[in-house]
């Protein structure tokens, strides 16, 4: 039989990147971005105010950290965001677990949940106001809504995803229904419904700053789209910052969380299913 | 009892006669005052409405110029991403440079910067093709980055060993066995994308769709609103189903 001789290819065929590591290629990046905002902001191509200066952006921010009402919208939005997160990750977990243990059930459910989940939920947003009003009850509906959909998802494929092995080898020592729960389902459970509930979070953050934008009295959302309506940009600018670092920061916590939980599993020699949402 | 039902009744039966008696508790409720009008419309005022969605808010032409920048977004999206995507896998610094920050920014609340690209833009149809593309982009690049990753390299060896150029290693080869990863991302994409274009619609009341149901809620035209969103998840649900068709048709099982 003939055989094919492998050639290798030229160490570096097409454009050669400057050598320059990892962190220099972030740094680089970085660099150019503010020499474009920089750039476009003193250029006067663009209305005035409309790109502040960069160090005006961070006295913005500054400002914005020292002011007391930063704190009191701040802490509408905590509370919107801890109320629908814990009520949309419930129901979202209990109808996970019914959708995972009952095939039909499941079955019958998939297509209409499917449909609302890949629809842009804040279209369901007039009909939450005209539910819950205009005052932070639309705001937690509106967050548990979001965070209910990666919830669901995420604990049904975890429920259906257990090692069927498990459960049958639970039968065989006679385990009840309560030690089943214990010693099989919540161990292999950890990790789906950690990952939903990350997922769940971030939902519900973006969620609940939409609707504050567009219906609300209060919240770091109304505050944003109250300095857009007032053109002070260089506030707007420092709340967009502001919030990004927030969602970060909770989106580091979870993803923080999620490993912790995945050591703990891998480092008492549990595997667990670690699986995302149906949808990703 | 329980049992013989569901051998009768196939579950796909049963979730539709779900959403029948769903529909007439509704309207029971509705009718005899249980649930206010002004709250919730009865399914067939929804129904009746449909006429004057079409006529008087002309829902279809709404439709298409959503769709018209959805497609635009994601076409910008592909335009830029693939050729991303094959840079961060071509060379290993900037892939690793930039993936983590992608990653980032896919979870992040990327509709928000919506005033930002308005201050900039305008209330203009580009706006939003361009706030559509933004998160629309990123899934394009990651698994764009992540299917060439994941080639088989008896393939590469193959075209290697016949002296292959490296266009033709890239069309012929690279990208034929990337696709199915490229499409994973291109229908994630399309979807963020929508989501995203429908969102800042309702959100600035302008554009297609999203602007209707937001209008149709100033006025106070509660079953045409209802009809309304019932449409915009029937374009979501054909999109998702189209995609996820095409989807298993490029990655058999």
């Amino acid at each position: 039989m003939a055989e094919t001789r492998v050639i290798a290819a030229p160490a570096s065929a097409g454009f050669a990147w400057p050598k320059l590591g990892v962190t220099g290629v972030r740094i680089l990046t970085i660099v150019a971005i503010v020499a474009i905002w920089e750039g476009m902001a003193r250029s006067g191509l663009l209305y005035k105010d409309v790109v502040p200066p960069i160090e005006r952006i961070i006295v913005a921010t500054y400002n914005e950290l020292l002011a007391p009402a930063f704190y009191y919208h701040l802490w509408i939005t905590f509370a919107e965001v801890a109320v629908g997160f814990v009520v949309g990750s419930l129901i979202g977990l209990a109808l996970g677990i019914v959708l995972g243990t009952n095939e039909y059930f499941r079955k019958a459910m998939e297509p209409y949940l499917n449909a609302i989940g890949s629809t842009p939920k804040i279209i369901f947003l007039p009909i939450i106001f005209l539910m819950f009003g205009v005052g932070m009850e639309s705001k937690m509906a509106k967050g548990a809504f979001s965070g209910f959909f990666p919830m669901v998802f995420s604990t049904t494929l975890g429920m259906i995803l257990i090692n069927p092995v498990l459960l049958r080898v639970g039968k065989s020592f006679h385990l009840n229904q309560w030690q089943t729960i214990t010693k099989i389902y919540l161990p292999a459970m950890v990790n789906p419904v950690i990952v939903g509930l990350r997922l769940a979070l971030g939902v519900t953050i973006i969620g609940i700053l939409v609707a504050e934008i567009k219906f609300s009295d209060g919240g770091v959302g109304f505050r944003l789209i109250q300095y857009y309506d007032q053109f002070k940009i260089a506030p707007m600018y420092a709340m967009l910052i502001l919030i990004f670092a927030l969602a970060a920061f909770g989106n580091f916590g979870m993803t923080k969380l999620q490993d912790k939980f995945n050591w703990n599993m891998s480092s008492s020699g549990k595997k667990s299913s670690s699986h995302g949402s149906l949808r990703a | 009892m329980r049992k013989l039902a569901q051998s009768l009744i196939s579950p796909t039966i049963a979730g539709l006669l779900g959403i029948i008696a769903l529909l007439a508790i509704l309207q029971l409720a509705v009718s005899t005052g249980v649930i206010p009008k002004v709250v919730v419309a009865k399914p067939t005022a929804m129904m009746d409405s449909i006429p004057e969605l079409i006529y008087k808010s002309h829902i279809i032409t709404n439709f298409f110029i959503t769709f018209g920048m959805t497609l635009a977004a994601v076409l910008i999206a592909i335009v830029l991403g693939v050729p991303f995507g094959y840079l961060m896998y071509k060379n290993h610094v900037v892939g690793e440079a930039y993936e983590g920050w992608l990653a980032a920014m896919f979870a992040a609340p990327i509709v928000l910067l919506y005033p930002l690209f308005l201050v900039i833009m305008g209330r203009t149809y580009g706006c939003l093709i361009l706030m559509g593309f933004l998160p629309g982009m990123i899934p394009i690049v990651i698994q764009t980055r992540q299917g060439l990753l994941n080639l088989n390299k008896t393939l590469l060896n193959v075209g290697r060993s016949f002296n292959v150029s490296d266009r033709d290693m890239f069309w012929k080869i690279m990208i034929p066995g990337a696709a199915p990863n490229v499409f994973s991302g291109i229908r994630l994409g399309v979807m963020y994308t929508l989501v995203n274009i429908v969102a800042i619609e309702y959100l600035v009341d302008f554009g297609g769709l999203g602007r209707i149901v937001s209008d149709l809620y100033f006025r106070y035209e509660i079953p045409a609103m209802y009809a309304a969103i019932g449409f915009v998840i029937l374009v979501s649900v054909i999109f998702y189903w189209a995609f996820g068709k095409m989807e298993r048709w490029l990655r058999p099982a």
